[in-house]
C-alpha cells in the first residue's frame, strides 16, 4: 500500500554569509493513513523544520536542497506555489505551538473558520457557517453558536488551542502536522488538548505528525516514533519498542532522562555534553563525541538506518560486523 | 465608546483653554494694538476711547473671558493688515485650504498605502527597490523645492498645468467656494496637491511597508499560510488590517506636517488659503490673525486626535473590550 | 557609551568601512568649507554693489552659448555671480544652523537635566511641554515665535534683530528631542550610588550629575545635533523662502531660492535651481551623516 506521506532523503539548507548550514540532513520516513508518528528530540534537532519543509513553509533563506516528499504518490516538494497552497489546509493541516499568537487578533473566530473552509471546500456561506458551529462544538467550545462571533482575545489559552485545532481540521485534511501543540499551554490543560487531538483525528481517520520534546505525550499518543538528533533521524520504530529497547545510545540516554514510577529512587541519568551547532556537526555519526560506546568507525562513516530488533537505528553498533558489547 | 469619546472631549478643554490663553496674551499684550489701529498721529482722547472700545481697561481675566466668549461666537477681532474682521478672512480662506489638504491626503493615502503593501510583499523585486529609492528622494526634498521643480516642469516647460491660484471657483454657499466644480479649478489643484501630498505619501509608503514586513513575519500569518488561504486574502484580509493601527497613528500625528507644508505649498502656488494668510500675517505681525490661526490649528489638532482614537476602536476589537465595559 | 567611546577606533573603523558615510562627509565638508571660506574663495563679493553691472545680468550658466566660464552658475537679475552668491548664502545658512543647534543643545541639556534630576511636577510639566511641541513641526513653532518676536520688537529694530530672532526661534523649536534624551540618561544616573553618596556627604550633586551624565549622553546628543543641523538649515531656508526669514541684506540659500523663483517664468531657471540643488546636497549629506552616526554609535538600532 502506498504510504500517505513518503519523505526520502530530505535535505534543508540555510545559506548564510559564512557558508551553507545543513539543518536537515537526509531524513527519510513515511506515515501510513491514520497513523500517528511522533517526532522527539532536543530543540534545534530539526523536528519543526522537517514539518515546515513538508508543507513548503520554510522561512527564508531556508530551502529544500535535496530529497523528495510524496503525498499519496504525488510529489509535492516541487509543486508550484499555487498548487502547494491548495494542499496546505486541504490535504495537510498544521497546528502551531503558541495559540496566543497563531490567531489573527483582528478577525472573528467564525470568520477565520468559514474563510478556511470556503477556500478549500465547495460550500455555500450558510453551510460553512453551520459547519463552523459544529467544529467549535466538536473541539469542546461551549455555547458555540454565540462564541462563533467572538474575537480571539475573548478565549483562554486552552480554548484558543481548541480553536486552532478546529481551524487545522476543518477542511478535513488527511494529515495534520502538530508542532509542539501543548508546549505553550498550562500543564493542567495539556492532557485535555492531546486527548482532543487524539479523539478527533481517530474519528476522521486523519494521520498525525506529532512534534514534541515530551516523551510522555509520545508514549500515550503515537503509534511509531522518530528520534531526531542534529538534523538526522537517530532511531525510528514502534513506540513500545523504542521505549523498552532503545537501539541508539542517544535514544537510550533520552529514555534514561524520563522519570518512571518503578525506578523512583534511581537518579535520572543525563547525557553529557550538548547537541552540536549546525556549523560544527562532527564527521561520521553526529552523536559520537557524546557517545560512551563510540568506536573508530563512528568517527569516519556516517551510519544509515539499520535494522535493530523491532526498530531501525542510525548506529554502527547494529551493523552485522559490529563489535557487540 | 461614547463614554470614552466624552472623556476625551473633557480632557481637550484645558488644552484649548491654555492655547486660548496664549493666543489671548498674544492678542492683548504683544505690540500696541491701539497705535496700530489709530496710526502714529492720534490724540490722547482718541487713544483712551480706543482703549475702552477694545476693552483694554478691564482686568485681565475679564478681558480673557470676553476674548473666549467672542472666540466662541467666531469673533477674533480686526486684521491689522487688511482691516477686515478676522472671522471673515478665515471663512474666505478656509475652503481653499480644506480642498487642497483633503485632495493631498486622499492622494497620499490612495497611492501610499497600495505602494507600501506592494513593496512590503514583493520586497525583492526591482520595481519595489525603485519605489523605495524614489520615496527616499521624496522624503529628502524640501516641499518648496518640490513645488518649484513641478512648476518648472509642468507649468513653464510643458505648459500643461497652471502654476498659481485656484482657477475658476464656484460659490456653494455665501462663503464656501469650490474648485472641484470646474475643469480649470481641478487643473489648478493638481500641482499643489501633489506637492503637499508627496511627503505624506512617501511617509505612508515607508510606514506601511515596514509594518507589512513586520506583520508578515507573525505567527498568525504563518498559520494563515499553513491553512492554504490565498495570497490575496492573506495580504489584504489578514495582514493589511493589522498594519492599520500604527498607520492611522502616524497619519494623525502627521497632521501637523500637513499644516506646516500647506504654509509652504500655498506660498509657492499663491494658493489663496489659510497657510498663505498666516504667512502674510506673520510677515507684517498681524497679531489678531495669528492668534486666531493658533486657536484654529489647536482645535483641528484635537479633533484629529479624537478621530484617530475613535478609529482605533473601529479597527481593534481588543481596545473595545478593555475600555468599554 | 562613555564619553571617550564615541571617538574611539570602533567608530573610526566603521566610518572607513562605509562608502556612504565617507561620501556624505566629503560633500558636507566641501560645502561647509566653501561656505565658511566664501570671502576668500568666492570669485566675486556679491555684497559689494560697486562691482555689479546690470550689463552682466542673467548670464546663463556655463557651458551655454553666451556664458563665460567665470560665471559657472550664471548671474542673477543684477549681474551678481550665482556661484559667489551661493557660497555667501551657504555661509549665512550655516551660521544660522550652527548657532540655533548650539542654542537647542544648551537648552536641551539644561532642561533635560533639570527635569530628570528634580523629577515630580517640574519633570511632568517640562516633558509635557516637550511632548506637545514635538507634535508640531519645527517650522510651525519657529514661524510662530518669529511672528511674535516680530510683533514685540519696535519697528526700528526688526531688521537688525532678524538674524538673532531666526536663530532663537529655530533653536527653541529643536530642544525637545535633546531634552528627552538627556532626561532619560539623568534618570538612570540619578539613583546610582555615587550620586546618593555625594548627597550624603553634602556635596552639590548638580555638579556631579553634570560631570557624569554629560559623558553618557554625548553620543546621542551628537547624533541629534547633527540631524538638528540639517533640520535647522532646512527650517531657515523654508522661513526665508516664505519671506519671514532673513532680510534681503543677508541672503541665505532660502532667500536666493525665493528671489530666483520670480524669474522661473522668464526662463532664468538657474537663479533658483542652483541654490536649490546646493541646499538639497547640504541637507541630504548632513542627514545621511547623522543617520550613519546613529547606527555607528548604537549598533542595536536597526
Amino acid at each position: 500500500m502506498t504510504p500517505l506521506l513518503d519523505v526520502r532523503d530530505l535535505i534543508v539548507d540555510f545559506p548564510t554569509r559564512r557558508g551553507v548550514l545543513r539543518a536537515i540532513d537526509r531524513v527519510s520516513f513515511d506515515i501510513a493513513p491514520g497513523e500517528v508518528l511522533g517526532f522527539v528530540g532536543e530543540s534545534g534537532a530539526g523536528k519543526s523544520l522537517t514539518g515546515a519543509a513538508i508543507v513548503g513553509l520554510l522561512t527564508w533563506p531556508g530551502r529544500i536542497a535535496g530529497g523528495s516528499v510524496h503525498l499519496t504518490g504525488e510529489r509535492i516538494d516541487t509543486l508550484r506555489p499555487d498548487r502547494m497552497r491548495r494542499i496546505r489546509g486541504r490535504r495537510i493541516g498544521t497546528i502551531f505551538q503558541d495559540p496566543l499568537t497563531t490567531l489573527n487578533p483582528l478577525l472573528r473566530i467564525g470568520h477565520q473558520l468559514t474563510e478556511t473552509m470556503l477556500t478549500h471546500l465547495d460550500l455555500t456561506a450558510t453551510e460553512a457557517r453551520r459547519r463552523a458551529v459544529v467544529w467549535l462544538e466538536r473541539v469542546g467550545i461551549p455555547d458555540a453558536p454565540r462564541r462563533i462571533e467572538s474575537w480571539p482575545h475573548e478565549f483562554s489559552g486552552g480554548q484558543r488551542q481548541r480553536v486552532v485545532i478546529a481551524l487545522a481540521l476543518c477542511a478535513e485534511p488527511d494529515l495534520v502536522i502538530a508542532d509542539e501543540p501543548t508546549t505553550a499551554l498550562d500543564v493542567s490543560v495539556q492532557a485535555q488538548i492531546i486527548t482532543l487531538l487524539k479523539t478527533l483525528t481517530r474519528e476522521n481517520g486523519t494521520a498525525v505528525m506529532l512534534i514534541t520534546h515530551d516523551m510522555g505525550v509520545i508514549a500515550e499518543t503515537a503509534d511509531r516514533v522518530a528520534v531526531m538528533y542534529a538534523g538526522r533521524i537517530a532511531e525510528i520504530g514502534p513506540v513500545a519498542a523504542v521505549i523498552r529497547h532503545p537501539a541508539h545510545p542517544y535514544t537510550d540516554g533520552l529514555m534514561g532522562s524520563i522519570p518512571t514510577v518503578k525506578h523512583k529512587a534511581e537518579r535520572l541519568r543525563q547525557i553529557d555534553g550538548s547537541m552540536p551547532r549546525l556549523d560544527a556537526i562532527p564527521a561520521g555519526c553526529a552523536f559520537h563525541p557524546r557517545c560512551a560506546r563510540a568506536f573508530d568507525r563512528c568517527l569516519i562513516d556516517r551510519p544509515g538506518l539499520l535494522a535493530a530488533g523491532a526498530t531501525q537505528a542510525a548506529c554502527w553498533l547494529h551493523a552485522p560486523e559490529a563489535p557487540h558489547g | 465608546m461614547f463614554a470614552f469619546a466624552a472623556s476625551r472631549l473633557l480632557q481637550a478643554i484645558p488644552v484649548l483653554l491654555t492655547v486660548g490663553l496664549i493666543s489671548f496674551a498674544l492678542f492683548a499684550f504683544v505690540g500696541d494694538p491701539v497705535t496700530i489701529l489709530l496710526g502714529q498721529d492720534h490724540t490722547e482722547a482718541q487713544r483712551l476711547e480706543m482703549v475702552h472700545r477694545l476693552g483694554l481697561d478691564q482686568p485681565f481675566f475679564i478681558q480673557f473671558a470676553y476674548y473666549i466668549w467672542a472666540a466662541l461666537h467666531g469673533e477674533f477681532g480686526i486684521s491689522y493688515r487688511l482691516a477686515q474682521p478676522v472671522s471673515r478672512l478665515i471663512a474666505e480662506r478656509l475652503p481653499a485650504t480644506l480642498e487642497l489638504a483633503s485632495a493631498a491626503s486622499i492622494l497620499a493615502i490612495a497611492i501610499g498605502v497600495p505602494m507600501g503593501v506592494y513593496t512590503g510583499i514583493h520586497r525583492e523585486r526591482w520595481s519595489s527597490r525603485l519605489f523605495m529609492a524614489v520615496s527616499l528622494i521624496g522624503v529628502s526634498l524640501p516641499a518648496f523645492l518640490v513645488g518649484i521643480l513641478l512648476i518648472l516642469l509642468f507649468a513653464v516647460s510643458l505648459e500643461w498645468l497652471p502654476s498659481f491660484g485656484r482657477g475658476t471657483v464656484v460659490p456653494l454657499t455665501s462663503w464656501w467656494t469650490t474648485g472641484f466644480a470646474t475643469w480649470s479649478g481641478v487643473r489648478a489643484l493638481i500641482l499643489p496637491a501633489v506637492t503637499l501630498g508627496l511627503f505624506q505619501m512617501t511617509l505612508i509608503l515607508r510606514l506601511v511597508r515596514a509594518e507589512m514586513l513586520e506583520v508578515l513575519r507573525t505567527d498568525y500569518i504563518r498559520f494563515a499560510r499553513a491553512r492554504g488561504l490565498t495570497d490575496r486574502s492573506i495580504h489584504f484580509g489578514h495582514a493589511l488590517k493589522n498594519t492599520l493601527v500604527p498607520v492611522i497613528t502616524i497619519i494623525g500625528l502627521q497632521f501637523g506636517g500637513l499644516v506646516a507644508f500647506s504654509l509652504v505649498t500655498e506660498t509657492v502656488f499663491q494658493w489663496p488659503g489659510m497657510g498663505l494668510l498666516l504667512v502674510q500675517s506673520v510677515a507684517v505681525a498681524d497679531i489678531p490673525v495669528m492668534s486666531a490661526c493658533l486657536l484654529l490649528i489647536a482645535l483641528v489638532f484635537l479633533t484629529i486626535n479624537l478621530i484617530v482614537d475613535l478609529l482605533y476602536f473601529v479597527v481593534d476589537p481588543r481596545l473595545r473590550a478593555s475600555r468599554d465595559p | 557609551m562613555s564619553g571617550r567611546a564615541f571617538l574611539d577606533s570602533d567608530v573610526v573603523h566603521a566610518f572607513r568601512q562605509s562608502p556612504a558615510a565617507i561620501a556624505s562627509a566629503f560633500v558636507a565638508l566641501v560645502l561647509i568649507l566653501s561656505g565658511v571660506l566664501a570671502p576668500w574663495l568666492a570669485p566675486h563679493d556679491p555684497t559689494d554693489l560697486a562691482t555689479l553691472s546690470l550689463l552682466d545680468s542673467f548670464k546663463p550658466p556655463w557651458p551655454a552659448a553666451k556664458a563665460e566660464w567665470v560665471n559657472l552658475f550664471g548671474t542673477d537679475s543684477q549681474g551678481r555671480d550665482m556661484l559667489s552668491a551661493i557660497m555667501y548664502g551657504m555661509r549665512v545658512s550655516l551660521l544660522v544652523g550652527f548657532c540655533s543647534v548650539a542654542i537647542a543643545v544648551t537648552l536641551g541639556i539644561l532642561i533635560g537635566l533639570t527635569a530628570g534630576y528634580l523629577g515630580g511636577a517640574p519633570d511632568t510639566i517640562l516633558m509635557r511641554i516637550a511632548d506637545v511641541q514635538l507634535t508640531f513641526p519645527a517650522i510651525l513653532t519657529a514661524l510662530m515665535i518669529n511672528g511674535i518676536a516680530g510683533a514685540a520688537l519696535p519697528r526700528t529694530m526688526r531688521d537688525s534683530m532678524q538674524v538673532p530672532v531666526i536663530i532663537l526661534s529655530i533653536g527653541i523649536s529643536l530642544w525637545p528631542g535633546i531634552a528627552r534624551t538627556v532626561r532619560g540618561s539623568t534618570l538612570v544616573e540619578r539613583d546610582k550610588e555615587y550620586v546618593l553618596a555625594a548627597r550624603v556627604i553634602g556635596a552639590t550633586s548638580w555638579r556631579i550629575m553634570l560631570r557624569h551624565v554629560l559623558p553618557n549622553v554625548l553620543g546621542p546628543v551628537l547624533v541629534l545635533a547633527t540631524l538638528g543641523l540639517g533640520l535647522a538649515v532646512l527650517t531657515e531656508a523654508t522661513l526665508s523662502f516664505l519671506g519671514v526669514g532673513l532680510p534681503p541684506t543677508r541672503p541665505s540659500l532660502g532667500t536666493l531660492i525665493r528671489y530666483g523663483n520670480d524669474f522661473l517664468f522668464s526662463g532664468q531657471w538657474w537663479v533658483t535651481i542652483f541654490p536649490g540643488i546646493t541646499l538639497v546636497l547640504m541637507v541630504l549629506s548632513i542627514n545621511l551623516l547623522g543617520d550613519w552616526l546613529r547606527d555607528a554609535l548604537n549598533p542595536r538600532l536597526r
